[in-house]
């Protein structure tokens, strides 16, 4: 650490190679502030981007959110053991909300993850949201592009409803939400369009069997008249264990029926857009016309940019430095 | 004149009894016959962390642990040798056993057998209260519903079968060593009898109840503070009677009877001039003993070393004789209730009841006290945090530790061992083996239809577990295949950590701390991110969420799973999470073991560089082999500053990584 950041390009190459064991040397690096350490993030995104893999990374990118306490890490715990079984290895990115008094964070849901020390093939690490509830932390973004290319299923994690689906929609090509029966509260968020529609809703608490299925009814109900015909409505339950392979294949169908490269370079565009946004802040999107006008503009650059040229290019435009 | 309020007779004394066991069977029956020859009037039996938790002397988990804090006992041959010659249709004992009580419990009823006497004259009790081992103290093993119908079905069965057992002990003991408020003491207790009682109420027929209610006994604490501590008492009797009169339509006035034993505070014990404890376990005594209408059943008594590791047979002996001085010598047991007519006592218990019918409302509102672990838990933690800030201003005076800390040298810790048991290291490879042979001179066919009857009757919840428990106790099943059948019907869990939730503290003193914390993120290019870990079995982790939750407030990134982790597991987080510093917390004295296989699987993990402290109950000679063995920093109870500890953190971090937190100039 002393050292200073660590090699990006190096980085990259070995997550290219499918060096799991790179993992946590990444998220240091990723997560670290400083000149030197963006150079090195660049350095490695650009290892693995899209130019230098010769295409998309094939990891599949899955964004697990929901509000508090409705039994997500209990379920990825269940999701995690599933996708093993099938000898893929998974990344969790777990982003927990952090204290703004003190900018501390408290830590502890890989705790709920069970998993075997000895397995390198899962990797798991909690990061701090910063500022925002329900904010994806900054480094989120570049470590699920980056371990994408290793691991065979990247998961981001967030707590929250409204936000946070929509920032982790920008970088996940599947979306799961996670509600239980009864919170008629994502059911409003949804009909008033505060959430946005998720590729998957995964109602938990099968076990309370009838009120399971009426949650699951509503929902469809709701989607339904949304105009929603594509959203996958998945009951499962932890204890006991019951819907889980149910929810890997309607994930795994959710990505397979996906245009997965233009899904990416979009997440590459939002993600450029965060980090431009996170550097320099209203000032920087009043320079680009606000964050619409932004957007429409990226959407018109060439789809093979990666994040840090599409970053420069975003500075060039606002004539930033 | 007043007329003299003398009793017609001298009242006979409470039960008393020593909470006691270590190593294996043999020693500690030797223990138990010599502290009975002593005037000991009951037994309390301590087990070990893997009989606690349903592991067998061999299994990886048990690693460091084998009859460390109590006694390990692995089969009903193993309880035939504890109670080797003591008389069990006259003996009463106390087993501080919960996640395993079913089994424990079965294992005495086949011991007791063994000796001729039937269940049916058995006395005692099984402590048997799953809920405050979520909140509390850690040896839970079971998820919450089937742990609550284990329970349901000891009671069940005692109330039929083994009618003068007392199946199950409320605690509110660790509650308040958890950190929890007198109110928060009784109104967490009550809750928690309630979830019981109901549970129990779906499976015993409605005529019982009254017996049911009557068996329910509750095991409580008392800190100094003793006059507001018998007010405490006094209020739980009142609530109590009230719950059966009204909730569960208890008519007979004696099975609503306030019935409890009692453990004094350990969470007031000091490790600073550690005699003056003996003047608090006096005091925290008479608390539970002054007042004739809330008079403990049953004392308890800690040693004045307890802080600084495992008392010796003397240290305790030295606290029976208090109590014997207390009941024989003095005259409390002349008089009536002192306190009847005091406006003061009655004034404290009607606050207590105030403030602990509220608290149980809200519990109420949450869905009881089993929906509301997660709530509680964070309560406790938050009141423990209190009082830990108001110890560091000075605003609570702990005399010898934050006041008037200039001393003498003790002679009493002067001596070779430091004034501390120290159990024999061959005791765990002694039992590892006999363990072995016990199941290989067994009929393991037996064994094996008797546990597949036990995974038979686990799955079906109409039925009662006791039978089948009995029975695998009888062919020879041992405490770790027990629980693993059990364990595969009902699942892992895992408790909450209460610290997710805790309330930021206010900011006043930690400006400095986070200012240094700030500087030195900025240094190292990333937040500092702190692990705090409990490797093995110990679930006393009250010290470790402490740390946590002042970590996060001075601004650190903390990384606390809770406790039972393997030094495997926590190598493992610690390299994923690419911590800066690693705190191990171990209070159940296996960290000569422990700790250095935690180092060597950092070092395998590729992150031996990471520095690493302790914070425990460590003798001094251990500690100095564990800064030998590469720890950076040993904590124990003296240190109490924890803005100090941070401070440490910080210089230790700053230091390994050749970067500078100081303010500049």
């Amino acid at each position: 650490m002393s050292a200073g950041p660590a090699d990006g390009g190096r980085l990259g190459a070995q997550l290219r190679d499918g060096d799991l064991r790179a993992a946590a040397a990444v998220l240091n690096l990723v997560e670290s502030r400083g000149d030197e350490a963006r150079a090195q993030t660049e350095a490695l995104l650009a290892a693995v981007s899209p130019t230098a893999l010769h295409g998309e990374a094939a990891g599949f990118i899955v964004g697990v959110t929901g509000p508090p306490g409705v039994g997500k890490s209990s379920l990825l715990s269940r999701l995690v053991a599933a996708w093993r079984a099938q000898s893929r290895s998974v990344a969790v990115l777990a982003v927990d909300p952090s204290s703004r008094r003190s900018g501390g964070s408290l830590l502890g849901d890989r705790a709920r993850i069970e998993r075997d020390p000895s397995d390198h093939a899962v990797f798991i690490r909690s990061t701090a949201a910063g500022d925002r509830l329900g904010g994806l932390a900054p480094a989120t973004r570049a470590a699920a592009t980056a371990l994408s290319c290793a691991f065979d299923v990247v998961v981001i994690e967030t707590v929250g409803v409204g936000q946070s689906e929509t920032e982790v929609a920008d970088v996940a090509d599947t979306v799961a939400v996670v509600v239980q029966p009864g919170s008629g509260d994502v059911l409003q968020f949804l009909k008033s369009g505060i959430m946005e529609i998720p590729d998957v809703l995964v109602v938990t608490k099968a076990d309370l069997g009838q009120l399971a299925n009426r949650a699951r009814a509503d929902l469809e109900a709701a989607l339904l008249s949304l105009g929603s015909d594509s959203t996958v409505v998945s009951v499962s339950s932890v204890a006991p264990p019951a819907g889980i392979s149910e929810l890997v294949e309607a994930l795994d169908a959710h990505r397979a029926g996906l245009d997965l490269a233009q899904r990416r370079v979009h997440s590459r565009r939002m993600h450029a857009l965060a980090d431009y946004a996170a550097e320099y802040g209203d000032r920087g999107l009043r320079a680009l016309g606000g964050r619409r006008e932004a957007e429409r503009w990226l959407s018109e650059q060439d789809g093979g940019l990666d994040v840090a040229a599409l970053r420069h290019a975003l500075e060039d435009r606002a004539r930033l430095p | 004149m007043p007329e003299t309020v003398h009793l017609p007779e001298r009242d006979r004394p409470w039960m008393m009894r020593t909470y006691a066991g270590h190593s294996d069977a043999k020693r500690s029956n030797e223990l138990y016959r010599r502290n009975l020859e002593k005037g000991q009037t009951g037994l309390s039996v301590a087990f070990d962390l893997p009989t606690q938790t349903g592991y067998d002397p061999d299994h990886e988990l048990a690693r460091g642990e084998v009859g460390k804090v109590g006694v390990s006992i692995a089969h009903e041959g193993d309880m035939r040798t504890l109670l080797k010659d003591i008389p069990l249709d006259q003996m009463n004992t106390s087993m501080t056993i919960n996640a395993t009580a079913a089994w424990l419990l079965a294992l005495y009823i086949v011991a007791a057998e063994h000796q001729g006497v039937a269940e049916s004259a058995l006395q005692g009790t099984t402590q048997n209260d799953i809920l405050k081992e979520y909140l509390s103290r850690g040896t839970y093993a079971f998820p919450p519903g089937p742990s609550m119908r284990l329970i349901a079905d000891t009671i069940a069965y005692t109330v039929e079968h083994v009618p003068k057992w007392n199946p199950i002990n409320i605690c509110s003991y660790h509650l308040q060593e958890a950190g929890a408020t007198p109110v928060q003491e009784i109104a967490y207790a009550m809750s928690n009898a309630i979830a019981v009682l109901d549970a129990v109420r779906e499976r015993v027929p409605e005529n019982l109840m009254g017996n049911v209610f009557g068996r329910i006994s509750f095991f409580v604490n008392a800190g100094v503070r003793f006059i507001e501590e018998h007010a405490k008492l006094r209020a739980m009797a009142q609530l109590w009677d009230e719950l059966g009169q009204q909730r569960y339509d208890v008519q007979d006035d004696r099975h609503r009877r306030f019935r409890y034993g009692v453990q004094v505070n350990s969470l007031g014990l000091t490790e600073a001039q550690p005699e003056n404890n003996v003047y608090r376990i006096a005091l925290e005594a008479l608390a539970v003993t002054l007042g004739r209408d809330a008079r403990a059943r049953a004392l308890q008594l800690p040693a004045w070393n307890e802080a600084l590791g495992l008392p010796r047979p003397w240290d305790q002996q030295w606290s029976l004789r208090l109590q014997q001085v207390l009941a024989y010598e003095t005259d409390l047991l002349e008089y009536p209730d002192i306190f009847e007519g005091s406006h003061v006592m009655e004034g404290l218990e009607a606050e207590l009841v105030k403030g602990a019918r509220e608290e149980m409302a809200h519990v109420a509102e949450l869905g009881g006290a089993v929906k509301a672990v997660d709530y509680m838990k964070s309560a406790l933690v938050e009141s423990h945090r209190a009082r830990w800030r108001k110890i560091e201003s000075g605003e609570l005076t702990i005399v010898g530790m934050n006041r008037f800390q200039s001393t003498e040298p003790s002679p009493l810790t002067a001596d070779a061992d430091g004034g501390i048991l120290v159990v024999d290291p061959q005791v765990e490879a002694d039992r590892r083996a006999a363990v072995e042979r016990w199941r290989s001179d067994r009929d393991s066919a037996a064994v094996d239809a008797a546990l597949a009857e036990l995974a038979r009757v686990a799955a079906d919840a109409s039925e009662n577990i006791m039978p089948a428990t009995i029975a695998a106790a009888r062919v020879g099943a041992t405490t770790g295949e027990w629980a693993q059948t059990l364990r595969d019907v009902f699942g892992e869990y895992r408790a909450p950590t209460g610290v997710g939730d805790a309330v930021a503290a206010p900011s006043e003193d930690l400006t400095a701390l986070r200012d240094e914390v700030e500087r030195l993120s900025e240094a190292l290019g990333r937040r500092l991110k702190f692990l705090v870990g409990k490797p093995g079995l110990d679930g006393h982790s009250n010290g470790a969420e402490q740390i946590a939750v002042r970590a996060r407030d001075a601004g650190m990134d903390v990384v606390y799973e809770g406790i039972r982790l393997t030094p495997a597991q926590i190598a493992g987080s610690a390299a994923q999470e690419g911590v800066h510093i690693i705190g191990l917390s171990i209070l159940s004295g296996s960290h000569a073991e422990l700790i250095p296989s935690v180092l060597a699987e950092l070092a395998d993990a590729g992150v031996g560089n990471v520095p690493v402290v302790v914070g425990g109950i460590i003798p001094e000679s251990d500690a100095a082999a564990l800064r030998q063995a590469g720890v950076a920093a040993v904590y124990t109870p003296k240190d109490w500053d924890l803005n100090a500890m941070m401070r440490d953190i910080i210089a230790l971090v700053g230091e390994r990584n050749g970067v500078d937190s100081a303010a500049p100039a």
